[in-house]
């Protein structure tokens, strides 16, 4: 009996070590996000959807680390990471608090080679809040090569407002599915298999990224709309949404 | 290495000795990894097999696995995205007892694991073997939720937690060894948490 293997037969993604990152500029474009535009010393060119590690050393010595998707497309000079500012969050309260253009950071990537696109097959993408950060990174690829009419886009949140990237998705044809208010035509509510039948397409990966309760409930719609279980790709973060 | 970051001081002062270096406690909570969709599985359909080099390889169903003896895990988990979790309690049955049914051959060095999903990854035998791998479906005296693997996964608490591979199915033990699922996309062959073993190169 074979059983599908993940992962396997791909191209090798590239991977960089420890590097040293200044921050060139910082904004906050939604209430809970920044965004940090980094120049990275000796930068290991990135595939759209890889991510990046920051680590930040204290006087003593104590150190905290935690990974990044990257919103920048290779081709751009500096790395862009969007960071959502999580309760109690120590190492994005102080991404989102303290960070100034001019400071160090201690970063390492391009990191992950699973959740990648690769530049030239079709795609469904589909991204909760801030999961839309490595989606961006594939949107920008596709619009460098002259290749958006690869990409089907879907993203949610709860308003626009508290979207990342709300206009550069909605400029580029992204669905937005808003639980909170209505967008367009479109009534307030979650996500749904009917936002997605018109972007179902034969041959697409499809890419998913959100917290846990998102990726599970998108992940899960794909499938009903007839996706193979090894064309789905899932990248999930934050706490598991409930109770183990 | 560079130096301390400008502004940053940390929170966590008194670090508990249980946390190996570069990670947190989340406490209650048990955050959910995983790269493709949560598979379905209904236990009746489930079966693991042990094979490559071994004498006799062999397949247990449900049943079957649930017929041998039993053995548990108390302790903690460390995940590579940073988060440990103390004091779980895993119940199911020891890697060693599926090891004494199939027989290693002599030149069975590493083992890869395989889920239903085709996930798979690598150990050293010697990591699985002794007492320090399980295949469980039990968590907290409940069966194991399926976000974390269940039916049936395997735990390997002492080296990151994407060794523990959800939904296992297969391990086939090998003479050299071949990376897995994560460790072809960037992360390491062994992933000690003690020893950082994050990335490639670490």
């Amino acid at each position: 009996m074979t059983e599908p293997l993940l992962g396997l037969g791909g191209r090798r993604a590239p991977a960089g070590g420890w590097r040293t990152a200044t921050v060139a500029a910082v904004d906050r474009p939604t209430p809970r996000g920044v965004r940090l535009r980094l120049d990275v010393a000796d930068r290991v060119e990135h595939l759209p959807g890889q991510h990046y590690v920051v680590r930040l050393t204290a006087e003593d010595g104590y150190r905290a680390q935690r990974s990044y998707s990257m919103a920048s497309a290779p081709g751009d000079p500096q790395v862009e990471l969007f960071v959502e500012r999580l309760e109690d969050g120590e190492v994005s309260g102080f991404l989102a608090d303290v960070v100034e253009p001019g400071d160090v950071l201690e970063v390492r990537g391009p990191i992950g080679g699973w959740f990648v696109w690769d530049g030239e097959s079709p795609a469904l993408l589909v991204g909760g809040g801030s999961g839309v950060v490595p989606l961006v990174a594939m949107l920008r690829t596709a619009r460098d090569l002259g290749r958006t009419d690869l990409l089907r886009i879907a993203v949610s949140a709860r308003t626009r407002a508290l979207l990342p990237y709300a206009g550069e998705l909605a400029g580029s044809g992204a669905l937005l599915a808003l639980s909170r208010e209505p967008n367009g035509i479109r009534r307030a509510g979650r996500l749904t298999a009917e936002d997605l039948v018109p972007l179902v397409e034969p041959g697409q990966t499809g890419f998913v990224c959100g917290s846990t309760p998102f990726a599970e409930t998108a992940s899960r719609l794909l499938l009903e709309l007839g996706m193979a279980p090894a064309d789905v790709r899932v990248e999930r973060f934050g706490p598991s949404g409930g109770p183990a | 290495m560079t130096g301390p970051t400008r502004g940053f001081l940390g929170r966590r002062r008194d670090r508990d000795p249980r946390l190996p270096p570069g990670q947190y406690d989340t406490g209650a909570d048990w955050p959910v990894l995983t790269a493709e969709p949560t598979p379905r599985i209904a236990p009746e359909t489930w079966s693991i097999t042990v094979d490559g080099r071994v004498a006799n390889p062999t397949t247990w169903t449900w049943d079957e696995v649930h017929r041998l003896p039993g053995s548990e895990y108390r302790g903690d988990i460390h995940c590579v995205t940073t988060w440990s979790k103390f004091d779980t309690h895993f119940a199911g049955v020891s890697v060693d007892t599926l090891l004494e049914a199939a027989g290693p051959t002599a030149e069975a060095a590493f083992v890869m694991a395989t889920a239903k999903t085709g996930y798979t990854t690598n150990l050293p035998l010697a990591d699985v073997t002794g007492g320090r791998a399980w295949l469980v479906w039990e968590f907290d005296g409940r069966p194991l939720p399926v976000e974390h693997g269940g039916p049936v996964r395997l735990l390997v608490p002492h080296l990151y937690f994407w060794k523990s591979a959800k939904w296992v199915t297969r391990l086939t033990l090998l003479q050299r060894d071949q990376p897995g699922f994560w460790e072809q996309n960037g992360y390491h062959d062994r992933g000690d948490p003690w020893r950082e073993q994050r990335y490639q190169g670490d």
